[in-house]
């Protein structure tokens, strides 16, 4: 008999479609009662991605929620699983998503239309995929996803967007047409589309088919790494995330890791170090890859003049040091990138909404000045001795007893410490990643571990480097600046956003022994394809006699 | 009929490819459009081609592949053609507002340097 709880694996995924669904009924002018829904079913949406995440805790087979919508026998419908990596993902896109929606109610709610409905159809896509078990479900949630992010990057309009939104479906509408073509290929070696019985089907191709089954897992992997911004597939990620207005962008930041997570999911389990003459192929294109990527956006963020841009750049660093840690196929070296890709992920988010502050407080700056008033002394010589040994600014005045405004200094605050989770400096969750991930590469000889270690530095680094740079722009020579105005319905989000990233510090333990044994379920595929292959549908309901 | 078809995806992608790289959106989209016939055929031949046979068993003919045809590329198709039609209307309204706010059809909303 099922248990109510045992819809909660499907629940992340109709939850956003039902309400998107009543959204569309109801009229544009009700917004304030959208954006309420909206807030609660993104709300639930969290509450319930946190329950699976409680859920799939235990032990044995506890750990996989399993769940056949059409209860269908295993190999012939389609499966939800959800694991500690499903899980841990959902319980990312739902905290994103909860910042970005609460930023936009201030605002950019108000640019265009059918905010809200869109919003919750690109939760639905990516809760879909990170659910499903099934390649070519997985390909229907990746295109709901993508629909919607078309939408939500046009959001507000203009032709900068436009042009941006022209490449970025372009070469996403690519990118899906090679998925297709490598689920075509698989499916034709394996007679199946189900993840896990891909995986059990793989040891059973003859030989003279492995060449044609690398050449669909490679296509296929093409399309993921396309969307995880692998290098040199990710010329359009910097335009695109610069163009998209504040809210959007901060969604866009757990885009890139899907095709991360597509890439962990399907990699791990269809070529672990069991699988015979295919083992760990491609191991060689994701480490490498995932390192030119690491230089280009590290090699970014100092060439950008944009902040906006300069976020884009340092999304791409963080995705090639993602796969150059999945590629090496270690769990503890994994574990550790897991632990990486949570805190990157929030902290992205977080300098997305920041840039478009900081950007409104430059905008306040460059206004065009106050009319003249024909009071244009000449620049005298100061007569008057300024105190000894007080610090003074620019205009030789005493710096002492200046207010900074509550809203100026909330920035810098939340911008030192984004910039310290972005660049992995201590003491915050993006050094204790790095440290991780520093440790692991230490066990494991080679050029290719010697070389990403070399470059965790230097990334680090250079976004030291460059957003020091930016800081010093906005924060120190801002003399006689208007201080920007702030709602706190924009200020809120940036500081539960940075609050989660302090908390990841402070329970680093729980979730460094979460992500260590997601790891370990991640590099031994028998225990999902285990669970998965034992699901059972349940017995058709006898149909009463009427007494 | 393999020789045809394998002919037939080969030519759409071919060209598909070629107009996907044109500066004109309008040959872009129909590069898109192309390429996605190309891999709709692609994926109804990887369930192996057979002419006149069905897809859902019939009582009195043994379920076997011999008798019937896969499914299952199908049904994949018809779910590609209908998120591929989506897309490409999608891709064509936002091919439309950068031609009305750039006043030209070039991908990048201007020419380039001649």
């Amino acid at each position: 008999m099922m248990q109510w709880s045992d819809h909660l694996v499907v629940g992340p995924v109709l939850l956003p479609l039902a309400t998107a669904a009543l959204m569309l009924l109801l009229s544009e002018g009700r917004r304030s009662f959208k954006a309420l829904l909206n807030v609660l079913s993104t709300t639930l949406g969290l509450a319930m991605a946190v329950a699976l995440l409680l859920r799939v805790q235990a032990d044995g087979p506890a750990a996989f929620g399993i769940y056949l919508p059409g209860n269908w026998a295993v190999p012939y419908g389609i499966v939800l699983v959800a694991d500690r990596l499903s899980a841990l993902m959902a319980v990312l896109t739902g905290s994103v998503a909860l910042a970005a929606l609460l930023f936009a109610l201030a605002r950019w709610q108000r640019a265009g239309v059918y905010f809200h409905a869109l919003f919750q159809l690109q939760l639905m896509g990516l809760y879909g995929a990170f659910l499903t078990a099934d390649l070519f479900n997985l390909f229907v949630f990746f295109e709901v996803l993508l629909a919607a992010s078309y939408g939500l990057l046009l959001h507000g309009g203009g032709l900068e967007r436009v042009r941006a939104g022209l490449h970025y479906i372009a070469i996403n509408l690519v990118a899906s047409l090679l998925f297709l073509i490598g689920v075509a290929v698989l499916y034709g070696v394996t007679g199946t589309l189900n993840m896990a019985d891909i995986a059990h089907k793989l040891t059973l191709v003859p030989v003279s088919d492995r060449g044609l089954l690398h050449a669909g897992a490679a296509i296929l992997a093409i399309a993921f790494l396309a969307k995880a911004a692998l290098w040199p597939l990710n010329f359009w990620l910097p335009p695109a995330y610069a163009a998209a207005s504040a809210p959007a962008a901060a969604v866009f930041a757990i885009l890139t890791k899907v095709g991360v997570y597509a890439v962990l999911r399907l990699w791990t389990l269809c070529f672990p170090a069991e699988a015979g003459i295919s083992a760990g192929f491609g191991d060689r294109v994701l480490v490498w890859g995932g390192i030119a990527t690491l230089a280009y956006g590290a090699i970014g963020m100092m060439a950008s003049q944009q902040l906006a841009r300069l976020a884009g750049y340092s999304v791409i660093a963080s995705s090639g040091t993602l796969i150059a840690a999945i590629g090496f196929d270690a769990p503890t070296l994994s574990a550790a990138a897991l632990y990486y890709l949570a805190s990157s992920t929030l902290a992205a988010c977080a300098l997305f909404l920041l840039v478009e502050l900081l950007e409104r407080s430059r905008e306040v700056e460059m206004a065009p000045p106050e009319l003249d008033d024909g009071n244009d002394r000449l620049p005298a010589f100061i007569d008057t001795e300024p105190p000894a040994h007080v610090n003074l600014d620019e205009d030789e005045v005493v710096l002492i007893g200046r207010v900074i405004p509550a809203a100026l200094a909330f920035l810098g605050v939340a911008f030192a410490l984004c910039a310290m989770v972005v660049s992995g400096l201590p003491p915050l969750a993006g050094f204790v990643a790095k440290l991780g991930m520093l440790s692991a590469l230490l066990e494991r000889p080679g050029p290719a571990a010697w070389t990403l270690f070399t470059l965790l530095l230097v990334s680090g680094l250079a976004a030291t480097t460059a957003l020091l740079r930016v800081g010093v722009r906005h924060f120190w020579t801002a003399q006689d600046r208007v201080a920007p105005r702030l709602r706190v319905a924009e200020t809120l989000p940036i500081a539960g956003l940075l609050a989660a990233t302090v908390a990841l510090v402070l329970q680093a333990d729980a979730v460094l022994a979460y992500t260590r044994a997601t790891a370990d379920a991640l590099h031994d595929p028998a225990r999902y394809m285990q669970a998965v292959m034992s699901a059972r549908p349940l017995p058709q309901p006898t149909l009463g006699v009427m007494p | 009929m393999e020789v045809i078809i394998a002919l037939a995806i080969g030519v759409m992608a071919g060209a598909g490819v070629w107009l996907l790289l044109r500066p004109r959106t309008f040959q872009v989209l129909i590069g898109l459009s192309l390429l996605s016939y190309a891999i709709n055929l692609f994926i109804f031949s990887v369930g192996s081609l057979s002419v006149n046979e069905e897809p859902i068993v019939r009582p009195g003919l043994a379920p076997t592949l011999a008798d019937y045809t896969d499914p299952l590329p199908q049904s994949l198709v018809l779910t590609a053609i209908v998120i591929g039609f989506a897309t490409t209307a999608l891709f064509l309204v936002v091919l439309l507002a950068l031609r009305g706010l750039s006043g030209g059809d070039h991908v990048d909303g201007r020419e380039g340097q001649p």
